[in-house]
C-alpha cells in the first residue's frame, strides 16, 4: 500500500503520562469501512484501562496495521485512513456475481503465503506437545511447509532412533540452579529471572496480559527497592459499625453507597495529615514530602488481576464525598472505564484485603511510595475492656490492620505513631 | 440381489409404510393416477385409491398446511412438493407452523409429517427446477432435514421420517433418482435420521458432502486414489440434527476438511460445517477448511453447457481434493 498524500495515518495514543505502550484490544472497524471523525476505530488497554481510540478523519479505514492482542510502541502507526469513496461499488444486480475463476483467486488455499514459518494448528499442538523443534522436520507441503505426516513421520523416526524416553531431558540438557551455575558478573540482589517452565509437563502456558505484566513487573522491583516492614495494630471498630449503621439508609437516599472503606480513607488521611513523613516518596537518594494527601485504594478485577485508582485530595472531602469517589472510581475500574491519570499521582495506598476473608496481611508498597495500609476481616471478637478501673469482657467489632513501609524513609516508632492516629480516628468516630 | 434405483428405494418406503399404517396418505400435485413427475407414486393410487394418494391443487401452502392439519389430527401425512423451488411459498407453513407448533402448543400437539422435495440441478432444469434448498430449512428449529444419497439409506431414512414425531423435509436428489443405483436391503428396516456415514474411508484427507454431492465425492475419491491421496468421505446423511461428533472425528483423524455442497457458496450448508470445524477442532486443523459449492449466482443457467460449468462435479472436487493434499 502506498503512502500517498491523502492518507492519513492513525498512530497509538500516549494514554497517560507514564504510559509507553499499548495493546490493541478490539478492532471495531475493519479495513473498507467508511469511518467519520471522532468515531471509535479501536479499543486500546494499557496496563491501567482499557480505552477507545477514534478516528482522526473522516475517510475509509484503508488498512488495520496489527492484529488484535498485539502490543505496540506509543506513537507507532496503528491504521491507515483514505478519502472517502474508495468503496467497492454494488454488484450489478442480475449479474452473475462470481465467476468460478474468482473462487478460486480468492480461496485459502490460493492466498495463504507458504513456507516454513507457516504452521498450522495441528502442527504446533504436536510440535508443542512432543516437544519438537520445527527446523529439524523437513517440511513436504506446499512451499516446504511442515504437515501433519511430516510430524509423524519424524516422530516415528525419532522413536526408532532414540533409545531413552523422550518425556525427561538427560541431565546434561537441563540447566543448573544451584550457586555453581549462577554467573560470576551476577550482582546480587539483581532480579533473577525463574527459569523457563519445561513444555514437556503437562498443562497450558497463558501469555501475560498487560495488566499480569505490569502487576509482576512492579511488584518485583518493589520488594527489591524497597526494605519492607510491617507492623499490626487491632483496631475496635464499634463506633464506626454504629456510625456506618445510623447512616446508610440517608446515604443511600443519595446514591451513595456507604462501604467501610471511606472510613478508613478518612482515617488515613487524618494519620498522614498529622505524620507527613509517611505521606512521602523515595527520590533518587531524598525523601520527597508530599503536599496533597492522594490516596490510592486497590481494587480487585477478579483473575484479570487488579488497579489502584486514585482519591485525589481525600483530606479536602467529608465522608459523603469520600464515599461517594471510593463508589465511582471502584465501579469505573470493574467496567475498565477509568482515565489513566486517574490512576496516577497515589502518595499512599489501602488494601482492603479483609474482604476476602483475610485477617491480616503483609502487603507489597505501592512504588515509589512510602507506605500501604492494609484492612484485614471486619469481625466481633471478644476484648477485654478496662471501664474506670475495671475489667470486663466486651464483645466488640474488630480490625487488624498492617501498615507496611519502607524502612529507608521511615522507622517503627513513626510508622507506629501514625497508627496510633489512624486507630484513635477509628476508634473515636463521632 | 438385483440394484435398484433411488427412486425405487423411495417408492417401496411410500408403499410399505402405508400397507403398515393406515394413518400414512400421500399429497402433491399430478401424484394420483399421473404417479407424480418422476414416479414417485407410481402404482399407489390404483393399490391406495383417492383417499390415501391425494391429488392437490397448485398451492403448495395448501399441500403443507392440509399436512399440518392432518398430523395434529393424528395421521400420518407425506407432503410432496413437486420441485424444492416451489416451497418457497409454503414457507411461512413450514417455519412458522410445522416446526414450531410442539413449542407453541407446550407440547400438546407434535407434528409428525413429512416433507418430500426433489431439489439439485444438472437435469436441464433452469432457474425453477434446479434449486438447493437445504440451508434455509436447515436454519429453523423444531423442523428435522435429511438428504439420502443411496437407495438403501432413501428407504430406509423415508421409513425412519414416516415414523418420527416431528415434521422431517425430506430432500431428493433428483438428479440421483435413476442415475444412482444400489442394493436395497430385504425386509422392514430404518436408517436412524441423525447419523452419519463414512462412505469411504481414509486418512489424509475428509470430505463432508450429501445427496448428490456425496455421489461426485465418491467418484473423485476414487480418482484421487490413483494418484496415491487417500481421502475419507461422509455421507451426512442428516443435515439438521447433524451428526458433529462424527464430522469432529474424522476432521481431528486426518487434519484437513473439504466440504462439497452444491448450493451457492455464501451463507450456504457448507458454512455451517466450516464454522462447527474451526470452532470445535481448530487443534487438529493441518490446513485451511476448504468449501467446493455452486457460484454466488442467481440461478442455475438453463444452456447445457453453461449448466455443466455451473454444476459442482467429480471434477471439481478432484481439484478440490488436489489442492487440499498438497497443502
Amino acid at each position: 500500500m502506498s503512502l500517498d498524500m491523502m492518507t492519513t495515518i492513525v498512530r497509538m495514543p500516549k494514554l497517560g503520562e507514564s504510559v509507553v505502550e499499548g495493546k490493541i484490544g478490539r478492532w471495531l472497524k475493519q479495513a473498507g469501512d467508511a469511518v467519520r471523525e471522532f468515531e471509535p476505530l479501536l479499543e486500546v488497554e494499557t496496563d491501567k484501562v482499557t480505552t477507545e481510540v477514534t478516528a482522526t478523519t473522516t475517510g475509509t479505514l484503508l488498512q488495520l496495521l496489527h492484529p488484535e492482542g498485539a502490543i505496540v510502541a506509543v506513537d507507532t502507526p496503528i491504521a491507515l485512513i483514505g478519502p472517502s469513496g474508495v468503496e467497492q461499488s454494488p454488484a450489478p444486480a442480475g449479474a452473475i456475481a462470481r465467476t468460478i475463476e474468482v473462487d478460486q483467486a480468492r480461496s485459502p488455499l490460493a492466498a495463504r503465503a507458504t513456507g516454513q514459518s507457516w504452521v498450522s494448528p495441528v502442527v504446533g499442538r504436536m510440535a508443542a506437545e512432543h516437544g519438537i523443534d520445527l527446523s529439524n522436520v523437513a517440511g513436504t507441503g506446499e512451499g516446504g511447509r511442515v504437515t501433519k505426516k511430516d510430524i509423524l513421520a519424524f516422530l516415528e523416526t525419532r522413536a526408532v532412533t532414540a533409545p531413552a524416553p523422550t518425556d525427561a531431558l538427560a541431565a546434561w540438557e537441563q540447566p543448573g540452579t544451584g550457586e555453581l551455575f549462577r554467573p560470576s558478573e551476577e550482582q546480587p540482589g539483581t532480579p533473577v529471572s525463574a527459569p523457563p517452565a519445561s513444555n514437556l509437563t503437562a498443562g497450558e502456558t497463558i501469555p501475560l496480559t498487560a495488566m499480569r505484566r505490569a502487576i509482576a513487573e512492579h511488584m518485583v522491583r518493589s520488594v527489591s527497592a524497597s526494605p519492607h516492614v510491617t507492623t499490626v495494630f487491632d483496631v475496635d471498630l464499634s463506633r464506626v459499625v454504629a456510625h456506618r449503621q445510623a447512616n446508610k439508609a440517608a446515604y443511600a437516599r443519595d446514591g451513595v453507597n456507604l462501604t467501610y472503606t471511606p472510613y478508613f480513607v478518612a482515617a488515613i488521611a487524618a494519620g498522614l495529615k498529622r505524620h507527613t513523613a509517611v505521606n512521602s516518596s523515595w527520590a533518587n537518594n531524598a525523601v520527597r514530602l508530599h503536599k496533597p494527601v492522594n490516596i490510592g485504594v486497590a481494587v480487585s478485577l477478579g483473575e484479570d488481576g487488579l488497579i489502584v485508582p486514585v482519591i485525589r485530595d481525600a483530606d479536602a472531602l467529608n465522608l459523603l464525598g469520600l464515599a461517594r469517589a471510593v463508589n465511582d472510581l471502584a465501579e469505573r475500574a470493574r467496567r475498565r472505564q477509568l482515565k489513566p491519570d486517574e490512576t496516577q499521582g497515589g502518595t499512599f495506598t489501602l488494601t482492603n484485603h479483609g474482604t476476602s476473608g483475610s485477617l491480616f496481611a503483609t502487603p507489597i508498597i505501592n512504588q515509589p511510595q512510602c507506605a500501604i495500609l492494609a484492612a484485614g476481616k471486619i469481625e466481633k471478637r471478644v476484648l477485654v475492656v478496662t471501664h474506670d478501673g475495671v475489667d470486663s469482657i466486651a464483645i466488640r467489632t474488630m480490625c487488624f490492620m498492617g501498615l507496611t513501609f519502607d524502612h529507608r524513609m521511615l522507622d517503627g516508632a513513626g510508622a507506629d505513631a501514625f497508627m496510633s492516629t489512624v486507630k484513635a480516628a477509628l476508634e473515636d468516630w463521632a | 440381489m438385483a440394484d435398484k434405483t433411488l427412486i425405487e428405494g423411495i417408492r417401496e418406503a411410500l408403499d410399505e409404510e402405508m400397507a403398515r399404517d393406515p394413518r400414512v396418505f400421500v399429497v402433491g400435485t399430478d401424484i394420483g393416477p399421473r404417479g407424480g413427475v418422476f414416479l414417485a407414486t407410481q402404482g399407489l393410487f390404483a393399490k391406495y385409491g383417492p383417499k390415501r394418494i391425494l391429488d392437490a391443487p397448485l398451492a403448495e401452502s395448501s399441500i403443507i398446511g392440509i399436512g399440518i392439519g392432518a398430523a395434529m389430527n393424528g395421521l400420518r401425512p407425506v407432503c410432496e412438493i413437486q420441485f424444492a423451488d416451489f416451497i418457497h411459498p409454503a414457507y411461512n407453513q413450514i417455519a412458522n407452523e410445522a416446526a414450531r407448533m410442539y413449542y407453541r402448543t407446550g407440547g400438546q400437539y407434535p407434528v409428525p409429517m413429512v416433507i418430500r422435495a426433489p431439489y439439485g440441478g444438472g437435469v436441464g432444469g433452469g432457474l425453477y427446477h434446479s434449486q438447493s434448498i437445504e440451508a434455509t430449512f436447515a436454519h429453523v428449529p423444531g423442523i428435522k432435514v435429511v438428504v439420502p444419497s443411496t437407495p438403501a439409506d432413501a428407504k430406509g431414512l423415508l421409513k425412519s421420517a414416516i415414523r418420527d414425531g416431528n415434521p422431517v423435509l425430506y430432500l431428493e436428489p433428483k438428479k440421483g433418482y435413476r442415475m444412482i443405483k444400489g442394493e436395497i436391503p430385504p425386509g422392514d428396516y430404518t436408517v436412524p435420521i441423525g447419523v452419519a456415514r463414512i462412505s469411504r474411508a481414509g486418512a489424509d484427507l475428509s470430505i463432508f458432502a450429501y445427496g448428490m454431492m456425496h455421489h461426485f465425492a465418491l467418484q473423485a475419491a476414487t480418482e484421487a486414489a490413483a494418484v496415491g491421496i487417500d481421502a475419507e468421505v461422509v455421507d451426512l446423511r442428516s443435515l439438521s440434527p447433524l451428526d458433529t461428533e462424527a464430522v469432529l472425528a474424522s476432521v481431528r483423524k486426518t487434519g484437513k476438511a473439504l466440504i462439497v455442497y452444491e448450493d451457492n457458496k455464501f451463507v450456504g450448508y457448507g458454512a455451517e460445517l466450516a464454522a462447527l470445524i474451526a470452532e470445535e477442532a481448530f487443534e487438529s486443523l493441518d490446513a485451511p477448511i476448504l468449501r467446493v459449492a455452486g457460484p454466488d449466482a442467481p440461478a442455475a443457467p438453463y444452456s447445457h453447457p453453461l449448466q455443466e460449468y455451473f454444476m459442482v462435479n467429480s471434477k471439481t472436487i478432484l481439484a478440490g481434493i488436489r489442492k487440499l493434499a498438497a497443502y
